[in-house]
Formats: C-alpha cells, structure tokens, sequence
C-alpha cells in the first residue's frame, strides 16, 4: 500500500515489521522452558541455618554479651574505666562499650570510686533503678573495702557492699585496665553458668 | 607580688583604734579579741589604706585548750595581706561572730569548720553542716575525736 509521502513516517515499515516478528519469534521459540526462581535457595535456609541449643543458654548468651554499664563513677578509678572504655584498650571489643547516662538501660554498675556515706544514698538509689537483671563489679581497693580509707575514715563505705551486692572484685588501686576488661569476662563467665528457668515449677505447673 | 603587711604594725593602728582590742602580734599574724573580731574586720575592710576587700581563707585549729580561727585577708586594689586569727577557749559550745556579711565567701567556710570543728558562727545566715549529714556525732577535726 502506498502512503502518501508527508505522512511516510507515521506508519512503520513493513520491513521494519517483519524484523520485528522475526525476533518475537526468536524469543518465543527460546523461551519454552521457564526461568527458575534466582530466590528458590531461600526455601532451604531454615533446613541449614537451625541450631538447637537451651533457652539458658541463649539468654545467657543475649545478655553477657551486651553488657552496657550505668554511669556511678564518684572518685579516681573513673579515669582507669574511662582509659578501658577509649581506643588503646577498647572495651567495645566485648560490647561492653556503651555508658549509659540512665540507669534503666543499664545492666552493669562498675563502682569506680571512693564512695562516701554521704554519697551512699545516691548509689543505692541508681542501683535500684537500674532494670533485672543486673550485676555490679567492685573496681579498686576503694569499692571492695574501702581502701586507704577503711582503716581510719568516718566518713567513706568499708565497700560497697555494704550498700548493693556485688559480683565481681577488681583489685588494685586503681586496677589497670586490662584488669578491668579481665573481671568484665569473669563477670560474663559467671552470667554463662546462669539458670534463668526453674524446670521443676515449669513441671509442677 | 602580694605583700604580706606586717602584724606587728597593723596591731598598732587597731589599738589606736580599738583599745585592747588585740591579744598578741607578730610580724606574721595579729590575733583578736573574739568580741572585737567584728569591728575589726569591718575596720580592715572599710579603711581606704587597708582595703581588705577579699577573704582567701577561713580556716581552724585545735590547739587543744582552744580553737584558732585563722582569717587570710586580700586587698585587691593594694596587693598586700594579712592574716588575723581569733580564739575560742570554750570547748563545749565555741561560738565566734560571723563574716558573712563582709565577705560573701566565707558562707561555705564557716560551715564547713561548723561541720569539722563545732564553731558555731553567730549571724551566720545558714549554720548548718556542709560535708556531713545531719546527726553525725561529733566534729570529726577535733584532736580528741576519736
């Protein structure tokens, strides 16, 4: 068929059609069998990735490895925890790096320091805020017994547990930090032995 | 430089001015009449030639049979210093007048030797302990605590 000369170029060629009917069947022809699936290795990750273990074990393994520490410095052993908590010794290593400026997102009290009765209230009251479950570690002479003061001060706490319970003893004054980085693992050693379910009420239930 | 006036010639002119107002005098220190304290810090501080217009210290001493409370005076415009203590014999109740009103630094310091010490500050506007809580027993900075 003809097509007049200004409109030549709106309609396509013909030729141009046939090519193009050439490579739809091309196409078609190639294309019986389907495609698989680029996602079908999805359907079997749950057959590789379980792992059995106890619930004891996995919240064990939840919280020791979490440990973020409320902030009760009162006196020099501080500077030590500030010196584990920067980039030589680098507590965040372990994940224990995250100070927390609120007790109740904290799950580890570091009692850094002298502490006095008139500042004992204070603690107490940041211990008790803090959320379940919880542990402290006595770091320096000062926190276990009350250090160069214990013998003659009337005014500074023979240790702090006297106030709180404590975990874990750091000894030294101040410990150095790798000796603080040390009690932390000994703390999440003692968290690792943790029973967090009693199987004989869960049975008597 | 500060220049340390000397207690000696400072006694002279608080005598002319208040009579057996001074105890003893040395080159070092001019001690006061506990009853005179007062006029004679206010004297110290309101004469044009002293101008003791800062208080560096506040501080106390058990000497066993009485208490020494020692006052390091500044004169900022001057330069110089001088160091005036009082005495307290009684140990039961010592009491000496305040200098709040002169100096506003000495509001702390006298709690503090308060709490420490048990000299009471009369005209103090706060007297109470600073350091320690309330129904602590004793003052702990006495020779004879514990």
């Amino acid at each position: 068929m003809e097509v007049d000369s200004p409109r030549k170029y709106i309609y396509s060629d013909t030729e141009l059609d046939r090519e193009e009917g050439q490579v739809i069947e091309e196409l078609k022809a190639n294309s019986q069998p389907t495609i698989p699936d680029p996602d079908q290795w999805l359907e079997e990750v749950p057959e590789q990735n379980i792992l059995l273990t106890t619930v004891d074990w996995f919240i064990n393994w939840g919280q020791r490895s979490s440990l973020w520490t409320a902030i009760c410095f009162p006196a020099c052993c501080a500077f030590e925890f500030i010196a584990a908590n920067g980039p030589r010794f680098d507590l965040s290593r372990f994940g224990m790096e995250i100070l927390r400026a609120s007790p109740r997102q904290a799950d580890l009290m570091i009692t850094a320091g002298t502490l006095t009765w008139k500042m004992a209230p204070n603690v107490r009251r940041i211990y008790n805020q803090m959320a379940e479950p919880k542990w402290v570690i006595a770091m320096g002479a000062c926190a276990i017994s009350g250090g160069i003061f214990a013998s003659a001060s009337y005014a500074v706490v023979p240790g702090y547990n006297h106030i709180i319970p404590v975990d874990v003893y750091v000894p030294g004054c101040p410990p150095r930090p790798e000796a603080l980085i040390y009690g932390i693992q000994m703390l999440q050693k003692k968290i690792a032995q943790k029973k967090n379910i009693d199987i004989g009420k869960l049975i008597r239930r | 430089m500060t220049v340390a006036l000397s207690g000696k010639e400072i006694a002279t002119q608080i005598e002319e001015k208040f009579p057996e107002s001074v105890v003893e005098s040395s080159e070092k220190a001019v001690v006061v009449k506990s009853d005179s304290l007062l006029d004679v810090a206010a004297f110290l501080k309101d004469t044009p030639d002293f101008d003791f217009d800062y208080l560096n210290y506040i501080t106390a001493v058990d000497y066993y049979d009485h208490f020494e409370v020692v006052y390091m005076l500044s004169s900022l415009e001057h330069n110089h210093s001088l160091v005036i203590k009082a005495r307290c014999y009684d140990r039961e109740s010592p009491s000496l007048p305040s200098v709040v009103h002169l100096w506003q630094g000495a509001d702390f310091q006298e709690r503090e030797i308060y709490d420490l010490m048990g000299i009471k500050f009369e005209g103090h506007p706060n007297m109470k302990r600073i350091f320690l809580w309330e129904g602590f027993p004793g003052h702990p900075l006495r020779k004879d605590f514990m």
